[in-house]
């Protein structure tokens, strides 16, 4: 099996990084290596350049304004993109809406929607979890009854990430109850700023404002932002989750996430050596690099395999799993690098404009939190529990 | 006794959004809370009787601190401890220990510098005699409750190099002393701590053969942050047991997969080994040094490892909640994972554990 890619794709890996080199402004891109606060702005800043190079949406085909790249080109793309330390593309609008819209939806759907997508006219978030559907997320409440030309929303939504700076949400909601719980589900484009919509924030352990509840109270939304068939909504959901899932693997940001750990353990100290030459310390990084270039591989054979980006759901959800343990464990391996420094926390340090001197190295102000943060990826997506079922049912059937 | 009453105490006047509300002001830490719990005696449980305390055993530390981590109470009580154990050792400051225990005076422990890496010995800040005074140079990193701090108990080389473990000494220092800088800043889990930079800060020596004092003091901070992580694992485990029977999915309590029962099960069996681990610790803290140092090290080794196990399943036992700010279970998860960077992580223990072994 022959692993490399061809020169061609090693042309476009460098065309790539020359853009990046140009391109990425580094003041984001420092943002992004020490897990400083990234603001509506800054991602906005990010799309537009990608947007202006035609890039923004890697794996959408031409005709709806994506480059028309292959597989391997977006997987190069994707990599080197978070080498470089660039923000992560926000996938609501870009990788979750924009696919469901290109094979589900109307022409008019796909005409007014996507290019508002590109040019950043709509921030999207996304309505799937539930305060008692997570996991279990066909369980889900929110209900929309048909009344003439528009539906009528009621329930609540939980866990939306950036719903704070969205103009538009898609939502799983129930237009049924009878039959399977997954049948009575459709998917439905609601506009944030519609009355009887409310956006509450949940603050995370770490102190940070990332995610939120909404509420829909009678909430009117037309007929024409039903995407697909009224009650099919679980099949384009989950066209949607494995697209979400395979993209957790995020190769590129382990391989960056493992560069900075690197960097980290070369300058932090121990016994007058640098901490990367500690015999215990370098067996910890070494593990997971191991894994890391296993996974790489996987991840490889996996886009080999599918002629779609959408990988077979076992695959997909192993993807998920190691994918997320590989970056939890990054992220837990730069925490302890830091020794006692791992525990101050000022809050202010970590927006581009702090006036004060660093505690401790210069990098290690986002550190912990962001390894309490990372605690998310096994949850989030289909929790890495839900993720062991699938492989359970659907590939070992047990 | 002693436990019950402090155990009473912060449940009473202690609850979580009490302690939040503590955690996040600008002394980080409560005086108040602080005097009344001098008031019940229960500082004098961190020190010997021959010093003017009535404790100070293993036991006797566990004991408080168990239940200090039950309330992820953030006062001095970790800075208290090692600086009044100081002061016994060396002996002589009996009116001090008394005000420190009466309320009256708070100390900090600073020994950890910013490149020591929880090595004993890499100490690079220097005492010379000026006259008949001592004048302190070099940093202090991450010195818990510094700004709390009437006096501070400091290391400094008097002779040798980083590494060596002679010529170590430890010294007192007023905190408002000339060229005594602190910088405070908060905690991620909660409380403040800060930098201490030293220039030619005069100072009262309190031993210049300060190794052996460190070690056993160290030791001592060892029972009670391993106690603290006892009392957090408890509360963890609690928590997340009525989490798995109360938090329904696909019509069932999720207590009912055995997935999540196994996971469960591995870690209530880590919170035990780890019990045993710090009241071996705390039982060898009256031993001689091989017992007190070896069951030091295998506790905060087995802490690390239990804790963070421990914390990172709470969270993901919990799922989403587990996340959020608004449940206590996130509190605790963060203070647990920090104890394991305070006072050596797993490595270092691990790493002297085996040196033990290869000594005896």
């Amino acid at each position: 099996m022959n692993l490399d890619f061809t020169p061609e794709e090693e042309e476009f890996r460098a065309e790539v990084r020359s853009f990046l080199k140009a391109k990425l402004p580094a003041r984001i891109a420092d943002k992004v290596r020490t897990g400083k606060r990234l603001h509506k702005k800054d991602h906005e800043e990010w799309h537009s350049i990608l947007h202006e190079r035609g890039w923004l949406a890697s794996h959408w085909p031409t005709e709806f304004g994506g480059p028309g790249w292959t597989t391997a080109q977006a997987h190069i793309f994707d990599e080197e993109v978070s080498l470089a330390f660039a923000p992560r593309v926000v996938p609501f609008g870009v990788s979750m809406l924009g696919p469901v819209l290109i094979k589900y939806g109307t022409s008019a759907q796909k005409e007014h929607w996507l290019p508002r997508i590109l040019d950043g006219t709509d921030w999207w978030c996304q309505g799937y979890s539930e305060p008692g559907a997570g996991s279990d997320l066909a369980s889900l409440k929110t209900s929309a009854i048909r009344e003439g030309d528009h539906y009528l929303v009621n329930g609540q939504k939980t866990w939306t990430t950036l719903a704070q700076y969205a103009d538009m949400i898609f939502c799983l909601v129930r237009t049924s109850t009878e039959g399977k719980k997954q049948s009575g589900i459709s998917f439905l484009l609601i506009d944030m700023t519609s009355p009887g919509v409310e956006v509450r924030p949940i603050i995370t352990l770490e102190g940070e404002h990332e995610v939120n509840e909404i509420f829909f109270t009678d909430v009117r939304v037309p007929v024409e932002n039903l995407v697909g068939e009224e009650n099919m909504g679980w099949t384009y959901a989950k066209y949607l989750l494995t697209y979400e899932r395979t993209s957790e693997a995020r190769i590129g940001a382990a391989t960056a996430a493992l560069s900075f750990l690197k960097e980290v353990a070369q300058d932090e100290e121990k016994g007058g050596r640098p901490l990367a030459e500690d015999p215990f310390f370098a067996a910890r990084i070494a593990r997971v690099e191991i894994d890391l270039e296993n996974m790489k591989t996987t991840n490889l054979r996996v886009l080999a395999d599918s002629a779609s980006s959408a990988a077979p759901l076992e695959l997909s959800a192993m993807l998920k799993i190691r994918g997320t343990e590989i970056r939890q464990e990054l992220a837990s391996l730069t925490r302890i690098a830091l020794g006692p420094y791992a525990q101050p926390f000022v809050s202010e340090a970590l927006d581009e404009d702090f006036p004060g001197p660093p505690i401790g190295p210069d990098y290690a102000a986002g550190i912990a939190a962001h390894y309490f943060n990372e605690r998310k990826l096994s949850i989030f997506a289909g929790s890495n529990e839900v993720q062991r079922e699938i492989i359970t049912k659907v590939s070992l059937e047990l | 006794m002693l436990a019950e009453t402090l155990g009473r105490f912060l449940q009473k006047r202690y609850p979580v959004e009490v302690r939040h509300e503590i955690s996040a002001s600008a002394a980080g830490w409560s005086s108040a809370h602080w005097a009344e719990l001098a008031e019940l005696g229960i500082l004098g449980g961190l020190v010997p009787e021959a010093a003017g305390g009535f404790g100070g055993s293993g036991f006797d530390i566990a004991a408080i601190f168990e239940q200090l981590g039950r309330a992820m109470a953030v006062e001095p009580f970790l800075g208290t401890l090692m600086a009044t154990r100081t002061l016994a050792m060396v002996g002589g400051h009996d009116e001090l220990i008394g005000d420190i225990l009466g309320g009256a005076s708070i100390l900090a422990f600073a020994h950890e510098e910013p490149t020591s890496r929880y090595d004993l010995t890499n100490i690079a800040a220097r005492a010379r005699l000026d006259g008949d005074t001592w004048l302190l140079n070099g940093s202090k990193a991450v010195v818990v409750h510094l700004e709390a701090a009437d006096d501070i108990v400091v290391s400094a080389r008097i002779a040798g190099a980083r590494g060596d473990r002679a010529g170590i000494g430890l010294f007192l220092v007023k905190r408002a002393a000339a060229g005594v800088g602190v910088e405070g800043y908060p905690l991620i889990d909660g409380g403040r701590a800060g930098e201490l930079q030293l220039a030619n800060t005069p100072s009262t020596l309190l031993t210049d053969d300060a190794y052996p004092v460190l070690e056993d003091v160290v030791a001592a901070g060892i029972v009670a942050l391993s106690w603290e992580a006892v009392g957090i694992m408890d509360m963890i485990k609690t928590t997340t047991l009525d989490y798995l029977r109360t938090r329904q999915q696909f019509g069932v309590p999720i207590g009912k997969f055995q997935a999540l029962q196994h996971r469960m099960a591995t870690v209530a069996l880590e919170i035990e080994q780890a019990r045993s681990a710090a009241i071996n610790a705390a039982n060898g803290l009256q031993g001689d040094r091989a017992k007190r140092e070896r069951s030091a090290s295998a506790a905060k080794y087995t802490i690390g490892r239990a804790g963070t196990l421990v914390a990172e399943e709470a969270i993901q036992l919990h799922g989403g909640m587990g996340m959020t700010w608004e449940l206590p279970v996130s509190h605790l998860a963060k203070r647990l994972i920090m104890i394991g960077h305070q006072l050596g992580d797993e490595d270092h223990h691990l790493a002297r554990f085996i040196a033990f072994e290869q000594a005896a």
